[in-house]
């Protein structure tokens, strides 16, 4: 995208967004230089929520560092741990327990769904909206995040997938009640859709808002929604066909503009494929295997006594916000050598100026919502 | 339709406003539109919400028949493999530095959690392997600081498996489950080590007056 | 006898003074009863609009203060009366402090005209709808005196807006009360209301596109959703009044509130037939209210029996007696107020440009042919003349539309990979 050219005789403001600030979605921060009410410039400055996540994994067992994965995108701890998980598979060559894959899957799509809704209101709020949009997608989530905890004990710092499958099994009746969430699901999306799909407020606010050209999209290395909002075809679910995600029938929605409105409207259909893969997924899970396999069980138990063989891997999955790796390197002793994050919403925010150049104020707040960021994620 | 889209969000939001109020609700039904999700938050001190059986917060310390009958036996593990760090134990040993046992186990004199650092992962739980630590749900636990008051000691971790038993039933069932062999195990070994020591001690019969004051002096010092 | 009480209780206490002192006694009497009623308003306004947004996102809102929350209004004055006031370093003190006053003085001053039942207009100005729009164009002076003497960023921002944004609307408005002189001519708004004693404008053509261009016009002018640009939260923070603490800024919300207040008011005075309603008895209206007493869950016994037993003695005094009309008055002004909060637990809000867009390029067009529309009424009282106006107004809002090009034209299509 073409730089701005700055009239000569135009006096430019800067005006600082954040930290503190009631959209910046916790501590972020962007410089904006304004002429008039339209951003010339762009600096986002990120840090200011370090927590040395990294630094403090390569100290510990590998499994001590799951419930410092559900701290990273606080939204969806569920899949944070699933991406570790698989790469701690991948490094010690694992296999996870067919019961335990289909937890995994359930808990990543109903991850999905709590993301997405919790997302969409969140950028209504940036819109302006008084928190209407927000807290009917709470309300739907909270449901959701009940079904978290009557599995893993806690709403949203789960700690709850491990190598090999997950810590505990289901609950009595868990299935039930999620089959009854999730076949209420469409129900709730309909009327989100009513309130918001066809408002002519929000449809101006967000059509041909904060365009991502694909081009720049690929080779920003964007992923996740925004990617796919552009028209890309990548879906590492279906790229890697990691887990179990080959046995279910869904379909990647894909947007064509990759404007803000596209993000949005791609996220509103992930979800229906989500419950989609969640209907079917509840339908095939039984009980004829463990929920975790009995080496899982065992390093579970023991952590320190845990050594994976010398080597490197990278796990990744499809996590609500985009392709969540982990980078391990073992030295054979018990701790990682090196542990890295690929983070989504840290790589996709890197394209936030070229977004939001030559758009106002108000726009660059939507866009920076329609990103999709968490800052726990962003700065880890 | 233009300005059709705005319409129909006022009307959901409109449905859901009388959707919260009981004439509402039936008017709705009586209109044959979807009565809406209704009053979703609770007043909270007065209402609670419920929890699921598994909802975990602070661990705390599981006693079985009285206080001093810990099943901790201040192994460390716990506090080894805390990723936050936030246990601190130390075992009661005598002057000479060797462990002093109670019922045939040794026991922690300091288990302090530091529940301001603590962030309710419950790997605590997971490599205990005498199931001596577990979740509690009780979630009221401000306080006016967060130094010595966050800091709860082994007195207010002490919990019963009573206790334990009425939180999370099903957990329970299968920690006594897993305990039963063991307590077996223990209790013939107990009685043979009891017996043996009966029979040590006959030769040397003024020996267990010179222990006992010692013994009284510790749990006295435990207790306070 | 309830429609005329507090007429007659003011002449007889006027009357029990001495002949010099009358006129200066109700001149105080007038000014006492606006000072006094309009914080209360301010107060139970806020009240109001949390309970409503609340009830709209499947909360109770408020309701920890006093039964159903009637008390939080109280405790929020009072918090802000102990709060610290911080004037930002750098700022022009004098300017900062004065500047919620000259919002909250124009605010009050729009009550003096306002007829708020039958023969209880504070002042029936031969001019009042000419001095509504004057007085309550102050507002936009005070809000960028505030914003300007902030001396930050923020707030500038937030008074520029502000500026350029009342500025705009006051045209639409103005002009959309214009069909209402056209056709009354008079400028009295105590004239006005008794022209619609056979039909409120509204239901008319041209009075149905008034009200709704003078409401919206309205709405943008006392900066609420989707319209609040100047305060604009999530962007400018708090807007013009970022800087703004303690009792200054509830001055602000007072001055809002109130401005609020006086647009559905006179909403419903030019357009909405002020204090006229149908002739319902006043016991059906008490039969319902104590129905709903007798049900409510959480009323304590002994406002049940108090609020059921007057109900029950008014409407027995006053047997045989319509519904009075400042009570209508009130409940219409409340139903636009529930209106405005309904807008705000709906939308988000718009951008500045489509803001200014909305306001030039649709809403002023359509003010114009209003007037049109208007003239042909007063010209052909008759049946060609309403078809008239009504083609008319159907296809300048079908080309005024198109003109404008609206997003919700453009169609999106998603494909979707197997």
């Amino acid at each position: 995208m073409s730089r701005i050219t700055i009239p000569e005789e135009s006096e430019l403001l800067e005006l600082n967004l954040g930290p503190q600030h009631p959209s910046t979605h916790g501590v972020f921060r962007m410089i904006a230089t304004l002429d008039g009410e339209t951003i010339v410039k762009l600096k986002p400055v990120l840090g200011y929520m370090h927590r040395n996540h990294e630094k403090i994994a390569e100290e510990m067992s590998y499994i001590a560092s799951f419930p410092y994965t559900d701290r990273l995108d606080y939204l969806c701890s569920m899949s944070n741990n699933l991406g570790l998980a698989i790469a701690i598979e991948q490094l010690a060559g694992l296999e996870a327990s067919e019961r335990g894959e289909y937890i995994r899957v359930i808990m990543a799509e109903l991850t999905r769904l709590v993301n997405h809704t919790a997302v969409t209101g969140f950028l209504l709020n940036d819109m302006g909206a008084f928190g209407t949009p927000l807290l009917y997608a709470f309300r739907e989530r909270e449901k959701i995040l009940d079904l978290f905890e009557a599995a893993s004990g806690s709403r949203m710092m789960c700690n709850y997938i491990r190598p090999g499958g997950v810590r505990a099994d289901l609950p009595e009746g868990w299935l039930d009640q999620a089959k009854a969430i999730v076949k209420a699901f469409p129900k709730f999306l309909d009327e989100f859709e009513g309130l918001l799909s066809e408002n002519e407020i929000i449809r101006q606010r967000t059509l041909n808002v904060g365009v991502l050209p694909q081009e720049l999209a690929i080779n920003a290395s964007i992923t996740g929604p925004m990617l796919r909002a552009t028209g890309v075809d990548y879906d590492i679910r279906k790229v890697d066909n990691y887990s179990i995600y080959d046995r279910f029938k869904y379909r990647v929605p894909m947007g064509q503009v990759g404007d803000v409105y596209d993000r949005y409207y791609v996220r509103i259909l992930e979800m229906r494929e989500s419950v989609s893969i969640l209907q079917q997924a509840l339908d095939d899970i039984n009980d004829a295997s463990p929920y975790i396999s009995p080496k899982g069980k065992a390093i579970a138990k023991a952590p320190r006594t845990f050594k994976p063989p010398k080597g490197e891997t990278y796990g990744r999955i499809e996590s609500p916000k985009g392709e969540l790796g982990y980078h391990l390197v073992s030295d054979g002793s018990n701790k990682p050598y090196k542990y890295h994050v690929r983070a989504p919403s840290f790589i996709n925010l890197t394209i936030l100026e070229d977004m939001c150049l030559g758009h106002k104020v108000a726009d660059a707040i939507v866009i920076l919502g329609s990103v999709d960021i968490v800052l726990g994620e962003v700065d880890r | 339709m233009t300005g059709f889209g705005v319409l129909r969000g006022m009307g959901i939001t409109l449905r859901q406003f009388i959707g919260t109020y009981r004439f509402g609700k039936w008017f709705l039904k009586l209109i044959g539109l979807d009565e809406g999700s209704g009053i979703t938050t609770v007043a909270y001190p007065e209402v609670k919400q419920k929890h699921a059986e598994n909802f975990r917060y602070f661990p705390f310390l599981v006693y079985d028949e009285s206080p001093e009958d810990m099943r901790c036996v201040a192994c460390k593990i716990c506090e080894q493999e805390c990723p936050p760090q936030c246990i601190h134990i130390t075992m009661e040993k005598d002057e000479k530095g060797a462990p002093t046992k109670k019922f045939g186990r040794t026991y922690p004199a300091q288990f302090d959690i530091d529940v301001s650092i603590c962030m309710s992962c419950r790997i605590c739980v997971d490599v205990c392997p005498f199931d001596a630590i577990e979740m509690d749900n009780d979630y009221e636990v401000a306080d006016y600081g967060r130094g010595p008051e966050m800091n709860f000691n082994r007195d207010k971790l002490l919990k019963s498996a009573e206790y334990f038993g009425k939180i999370k039933p099903t957990e329970h069932a299968e920690v006594e489950a897993r305990l039963e062999p063991k307590r077996a195990k223990a209790k013939a070994a107990a009685a043979a080590a009891a017996a043996k020591a009966a029979e040590a001690a006959k030769p040397a019969e003024d020996k267990p007056a010179d222990e006992d004051p010692s013994d009284a002096g510790s749990d006295k010092g435990d207790a306070s | 006898m309830i429609d005329q009480a507090f007429v007659n209780l003011n002449s007889t206490l006027l009357g029990a003074l001495p002949e010099v002192l009358r006129p200066w006694a109700a001149g105080l009497v007038k000014i006492g009863v606006i000072a006094g009623l309009a914080p209360l308003i301010m107060m139970y306004l806020t009240w109001f609009e949390r309970k409503v947004i609340a009830r709209m996102q499947n909360r109770l809102g408020p309701d920890r203060v006093g039964i159903y929350g009637l008390k939080q209004p109280l405790a929020d004055g009072l918090k802000m009366l102990m709060k610290e006031d911080i004037v930002p370093e750098g700022a022009d003190k004098l300017m900062h402090t004065l500047a919620p006053l000259v919002a909250l003085i124009p605010a009050l001053l729009l009550f003096l005209v306002l007829p708020f039942g039958r023969n209880m207009a504070p002042l029936d100005l031969n001019i009042g709808v000419l001095y509504t729009l004057a007085v309550g164009s102050i507002g936009s002076y005070a809000v960028f005196m505030g914003g300007w003497a902030s001396r930050s960023k923020f707030p500038v921002m937030g008074a520029m807006r502000t500026v350029a944004q009342i500025v705009s609307y006051e045209i639409p408005g103005a002009l959309a009360v214009i069909t209402v002189i056209m056709v009354t001519g008079t400028m009295s708004l105590v004239s006005i209301v008794e022209a619609q004693s056979q039909w409120w404008f509204v239901l008319t053509p041209w009075g149905f596109i008034g009200a709704i261009i003078f409401f919206l016009s309205g709405v943008a002018e006392v900066n609420r959703t989707p319209f609040d640009m100047p305060e604009a939260e999530s962007e400018l923070v708090g807007g013009f009044h970022t800087e703004y603490s303690g009792m200054k800024f509830a001055l602000w919300y007072m001055a809002e509130f109130l401005e609020s207040f006086a647009v559905c008011a006179l909403t419903v005075t030019l357009f909405l037939g002020g204090w006229q309603g149908p002739a319902i008895p006043f016991w059906v209206l008490a039969a319902v209210l104590v129905i709903i007493m007798a049900m409510a869950k959480r009323l304590p016994i002994v406002a049940k029996v108090m609020g059921i037993g007057a109900l029950v003695a008014l409407s027995v005094v006053s047997f045989g007696e319509a519904i009075p009309s400042w009570l209508w008055f009130f409940t219409k002004t409340y139903s636009l107020m529930f209106v405005m909060v309904w807008f705000r637990g709906t939308f988000p809000r718009l951008r500045v440009d489509q803001l200014m867009g909305f306001a030039w390029k649709f809403l002023l067009p359509l003010t114009l042919v209003n007037i049109v529309i208007a003239g042909i009424w007063v010209a052909m009282p008759s049946v060609v003349g309403v078809l008239l106006d009504v083609v008319i107004a159907l296809v300048s809002l079908v080309v005024l539309v198109k003109l404008n090009q609206p997003a919700s034209l453009e169609k999106r299509t998603y494909t979707f990979a197997e």
